[in-house]
C-alpha cells in the first residue's frame, strides 16, 4: 500500500509537468490549430531564464585573497557578488537563494514576449499551412533554439537548487501510519504539484469567467462566426499564444531544481507531451490534463522495481502502450471533440 | 565474314598505357610503397581528434579537444612543452613526430556510434589521418576502434570505462591509457569498507547499456567480496531524466548504500533525485545512508553541484594531483585555457604524447611497428605514477584515484578531493580474468 501511495505521489510531479506543457501545446493546436512541435523549447527556454537570473544575482566582482592561491598558485581571486556589498550578506545570500521563485516574475514577461515574436514572427505564416509543414518548421525552430542555448549555456545541466527552505523531503509514511521512510516525498516536488495546480486552474478561470476568454473559447468552436461578428480573433489568439509560451516557461522555471536544465531537456519532454495532448483529445484542454496525470502515474508505477523485473522495458513504452489502448478504443483520445483534425 | 581492328601492336600499346594510367596514383600514394594506411609524406604528418563535439557531451569533448591542440603544440615545439620535460622517455624533442610537423583534423562523434565512426573514416579516407583517437563513451571506443582495426591505423582511445574496450571487444590496433570498470571496483571497496565498514546492503541503479553493466558487475563484484550484500539492482533506461520512481523505492528496500552507476546527465541528475528524496540525511538499517558514484568526472559532477559533496567515487586522474607531470600539465594548460584540465583533457593529451613516443622509438609510422613500441611499455611522468600498457590486452595500468565530493570547495573548480591514490598493483587483473573474457586482441592490421 505504501508503495502504491508513493508512486502515485511520484507520478503527480511528473504529470504536473506533462499536463502544464499539454495545456499550453493543446491551447495553441485549439486556437491557431498549429502543431508547435517547438513547445518543448518554451519549457527549456523558461528554465533557462531561472538559471539566467540565478546567474544574474550572483553576479560578482573579484577580490584577491592573498591568503589563498588557486590552482595555477597564484593569489585566489574570490568572487564576490554584488548583492553582498549593496544588501550585505545575509539579505544577499537569501536573494541568491531565492533565485528560482524570484524567477517566475522574470519568466513571465519574456516567455510572453517571446510567443509573441515566434507567433507573429514565424508561426503565423504556416497557419494555412499542412500540420505537415508547421511540424517540419517548428521542429526546427525548436531545434535551433536548443542550439543558441547550447552555445552560450554550454551542453552541461545547469544545478540551479530551489530555496534551502524547501530542501529535504516529507515523511508522509509517519503522517499515514506506515514506517519511517515509507513515503518520502521531497518539499520541491510537492511545490511543484500545488504550482501547477495553480496555473492549471488560473488558466481555466481565465477562458471561463473573462470575457476575452469567452470570445477565445468561441473562436475555438467556431472562429469563422466569431470573425464575421466584428471580433479581431487573430489578435486574442496571439495573446493565446503568448499566454501559452508563459505556462510551458513557468512549467520550466519551476522543474529546474527537479532536474538541474541543459538545452535539450525541451526535447525529452516533447515526445511525451504530444502523446498526451492526443491522449487527453485534440484541442480539449481538460483532456490534456487528465492524460498529462494520468500517464505521468502510470509511467511512475511501470518504473518500480517490480514492474521492471517482470515485464522489462515496461517503463519506457507504458506511455505508448496505454496511448494505443486509449486510441483504439477511443479514436479521439480521452475527451476529444469531433471535427478538430478530421477534416 | 567480319574484319577485326585489332592489331596485336595497338592491344600491347593501350594496355600498356592504360596500366600505366591504372598504376601511377597507386604509386604515387606513399603507403603503396610503405605497406601501411596513410604513411605521411616527409613534412607533416596527420591525427584525427574524434570527439563529441555536439551532443550531450560536447563539453567534454570541447575539453578534449584543447588537451590535442595543447599536445599538437608542444610536439611541434611550442608552448612550455607541458609534459614532454617530465615524460620519463625523453625521445620527443619538439621537432614534430620524426621530423615531420603535425598537423590535425578533428571530427564530431555526437556520442553516438555510427556518426563517430563515419567522422573517423572520413578522415581516415579524405584526410589521411594517420591515428583517431578522443571519444567520450565505452560505445563509440568500441565502434570506432573495430573500425580503426579495418582501416589499419592506430586507435588511441579517449575516455572509456567500460570492461570490454580493452575486453571482449578489445583490438590490436586500439590502446586504452583511461582505467576501466573493474579498476574502480577494485580500488574503491577497501575505501568503502574502511569508511562505512563490511556489513552493508547495496541497491544499485545502472544505465541500461554496455558501460552500466560492466560497471554494475565490477562494484557487485568488489562489495560482495568485502562482505556487501547486494539487494537489488535496477536497470534504467539511458533516456531517463528523472529517476524519483527508481529512487523512491530505495529507502524502504532493506538497502542502506545507493549505487549510481550512471554518468553523466543520468548521474547528475540521480544524484540529485537521492539527494532531494532525503537519502543523504536518512538512516538505515541503524546505519547513516550513503551513496556511491563508481566513476566522476568532474566536469559532469559540476552539474550536480553541491549534492557530490561526501560521496564517495573514483576518476583516472585529478588536476590537483602533486607529481610533477600533473603540475606540469596543469599549469601548462590552465595558463592557455584559463582553467584546470578535466581527466578527459589529460587522458587525450597523454595518449598523444604516447603515440608520437611510440612512432619515434619505432622510428616508423608503420601501425604495427607503433603497436609493437606501445606494447609492455613502461613509462612514468605522466600523471598517476609508473604505468604499464600491457601487451596482453592493451590497457594501461596506473595508479587509480578514489576520490570525495569536497565538502567546502574553494572554487568552481575544487570539487572533489582526493582521498586515497590507489597502487597499480591492486588494481591489475589476469588478462583473463571472468570480466574480461570473451573476444581476441587478434593481429596488428597495418592496412593497405
Amino acid at each position: 500500500m505504501d508503495q502504491f501511495i508513493l508512486q502515485i505521489l511520484n507520478g503527480l510531479d511528473k504529470g504536473s509537468a506533462y499536463a502544464l506543457i499539454a495545456l499550453g501545446l493543446t491551447l495553441i493546436f485549439g486556437t491557431l490549430g498549429v502543431v508547435n512541435f517547438a513547445h518543448g523549447a518554451l519549457f527549456m527556454l523558461g528554465s533557462f531564464c531561472a538559471v539566467t537570473l540565478s546567474k544574474f544575482l550572483s553576479l560578482s566582482h573579484k577580490v584577491v585573497d592573498e591568503t589563498r592561491t588557486d590552482f595555477l598558485g597564484n593569489p585566489l581571486q574570490v568572487d564576490v557578488p554584488y548583492v553582498h556589498d549593496w544588501f550585505g550578506v545575509a539579505t544577499g545570500d537569501a536573494i541568491i537563494d531565492w533565485a528560482v521563485p524570484l524567477s517566475i516574475i522574470f519568466a513571465i514577461p519574456v516567455m510572453i514576449g517571446i510567443g509573441f515574436i515566434m507567433e507573429r514572427g514565424l508561426i503565423k505564416h504556416f497557419y494555412k499551412r499542412p500540420h505537415a509543414d508547421q511540424i517540419l518548421v517548428t521542429f526546427g525552430l525548436a531545434i535551433v533554439i536548443q542550439e543558441v542555448v547550447k552555445y552560450y549555456y554550454g551542453a552541461n545541466p545547469i544545478p540551479t537548487p530551489a530555496p534551502s527552505a524547501f530542501k529535504g523531503s516529507y515523511d508522509f509514511g509517519v503522517l499515514l501510519g506506515f514506517d519511517a521512510n515509507a513515503i518520502i516525498y521531497p518539499y520541491w516536488r510537492l511545490v511543484y504539484f500545488f504550482f501547477s495546480l495553480v496555473i492549471i486552474g488560473a488558466v481555466f478561470a481565465f477562458l471561463r469567467f473573462t470575457t476575452f476568454g469567452m470570445v477565445v473559447r468561441a473562436g475555438m468552436a467556431d472562429r469563422e462566426t466569431v470573425g464575421l461578428l466584428g471580433i479581431d480573433i487573430d489578435k486574442r489568439f496571439t495573446i493565446m499564444f503568448g499566454i501559452a509560451a508563459a505556462v510551458a516557461g513557468l512549467a520550466g522555471v519551476m522543474y529546474v531544481p527537479i532536474n538541474p536544465p541543459n538545452y535539450h531537456m525541451g526535447m525529452d519532454f516533447l515526445v511525451l507531451s504530444f502523446v498526451v495532448v492526443v491522449v487527453g483529445g485534440m484541442g480539449s484542454l481538460p483532456g490534456a490534463v487528465a492524460a498529462g496525470f494520468l500517464l505521468g502515474i502510470l509511467e511512475s508505477f511501470a518504473s518500480t522495481a517490480w514492474a521492471v523485473s517482470n515485464l522489462p522495458g515496461i517503463n519506457q513504452v507504458i506511455i505508448y502502450l496505454v496511448a494505443i489502448i486509449i486510441l483504439l478504443t477511443r479514436p479521439r483520445g480521452l475527451m476529444g471533440r469531433k471535427g478538430v483534425m478530421e477534416e | 565474314m567480319s574484319k577485326s581492328n585489332f592489331s596485336r601492336r595497338g592491344v600491347l600499346k593501350t594496355g600498356a598505357i592504360a596500366g600505366a594510367g591504372l598504376a601511377l596514383p597507386t604509386y604515387l600514394r606513399a603507403d603503396s610503397h610503405a605497406g601501411f594506411t596513410n604513411a605521411p609524406g616527409d613534412s607533416e604528418v596527420v591525427l584525427g581528434f574524434n570527439v563529441p563535439q555536439t551532443g550531450p557531451y560536447a563539453d567534454e569533448g570541447a575539453d578534449e579537444l584543447r588537451a590535442y591542440e595543447l599536445a599538437v603544440e608542444h610536439l611541434n615545439g611550442g608552448g612550455d612543452g607541458g609534459m614532454l620535460p617530465t615524460f620519463s622517455s625523453q625521445v620527443l624533442d619538439g621537432t614534430g613526430i620524426l621530423g615531420r610537423e603535425v598537423k590535425y583534423v578533428t571530427g564530431d562523434t555526437q556520442t553516438k556510434s555510427d556518426a563517430a565512426r563515419a567522422s573517423a573514416r572520413s578522415m581516415i579516407e579524405k584526410d589521411g589521418a594517420i591515428m583517431i583517437t578522443g571519444g567520450s563513451s565505452s560505445g563509440v571506443a568500441v565502434a570506432v576502434q573495430a573500425l580503426c582495426q579495418e582501416a589499419g591505423v592506430i586507435f588511441m582511445a579517449g575516455l572509456t570505462h567500460s570492461n570490454d574496450t580493452t575486453g571482449k571487444d578489445k583490438r590490436a590496433n586500439g590502446f586504452r591509457h583511461f582505467f576501466n570498470s573493474y579498476m574502480t571496483g577494485a580500488a574503491l571497496a577497501p575505501v568503502l569498507a574502511a569508511n562505512y565498514g563490511n556489513d552493508r546492503k547495496a541497491y544499485h541503479l545502472t544505465a541500461d547499456y554496455n558501460w552500466g553493466y560492466t560497471t554494475e558487475e565490477a562494484i557487485r563484484s568488489s562489495t560482495e567480496a568485502i562482505g556487501w550484500e547486494t539487494v537489488n539492482a535496477v536497470k534504467t533506461p539511458l533516456t531517463q531524466t528523472d529517476f524519483s520512481s527508481y529512487i523512491a523505492p530505495v529507502l524502504n528496500s532493506g538497502a542502506d548504500v545507493l549505487v549510481l552507476n550512471h554518468y553523466g546527465g543520468n548521474m547528475v541528475n540521480s544524484l540529485t533525485n537521492a539527494v532531494q528524496f532525503g537519502l543523504r540525511e536518512a538512516q538505515a538499517n541503524g546505519q547513516d545512508f550513503e551513496i556511491v558514484v563508481p566513476l566522476y568526472s568532474r566536469l559532469m559532477a559540476r552539474g550536480a553541484g553541491a549534492n557530490v559533496k561526501g560521496i564517495f567515487g573514483s576518476t583516472n586522474w585529478h588536476w590537483s594531483l602533486q607529481d610533477e607531470g600533473s603540475k606540469a600539465f596543469v599549469q601548462s594548460f590552465g595558463t592557455k585555457y584559463g582553467f584546470p584540465p578535466s581527466q578527459a583533457a589529460h587522458t587525450t593529451y597523454v595518449q598523444t604524447l604516447l603515440y608520437a613516443d611510440a612512432v619515434t622509438r619505432a622510428g616508423s609510422f608503420n601501425p604495427c611497428a607503433v603497436a609493437e613500441a606501445l606494447e609492455d611499455y613502461e613509462f612514468d611522468g605522466l600523471g598517476n605514477g609508473k604505468t604499464l600498457y600491457r601487451g596482453d590486452d592493451h590497457q594501461c595500468f596506473k595508479d587509480v584515484l578514489v576520490v570525495k565530493g569536497k565538502e567546502n570547495p574553494e572554487n568552481e573548480f575544487d570539487l572533489l578531493e582526493i582521498v586515497e591514490v590507489t597502487p597499480a598493483d591492486q588494481v591489475t587483473y589476469d588478462p583473463n580474468h571472468p570480466q574480461f573474457q570473451g573476444g581476441a586482441l587478434g593481429t596488428c592490421n597495418p592496412g593497405a
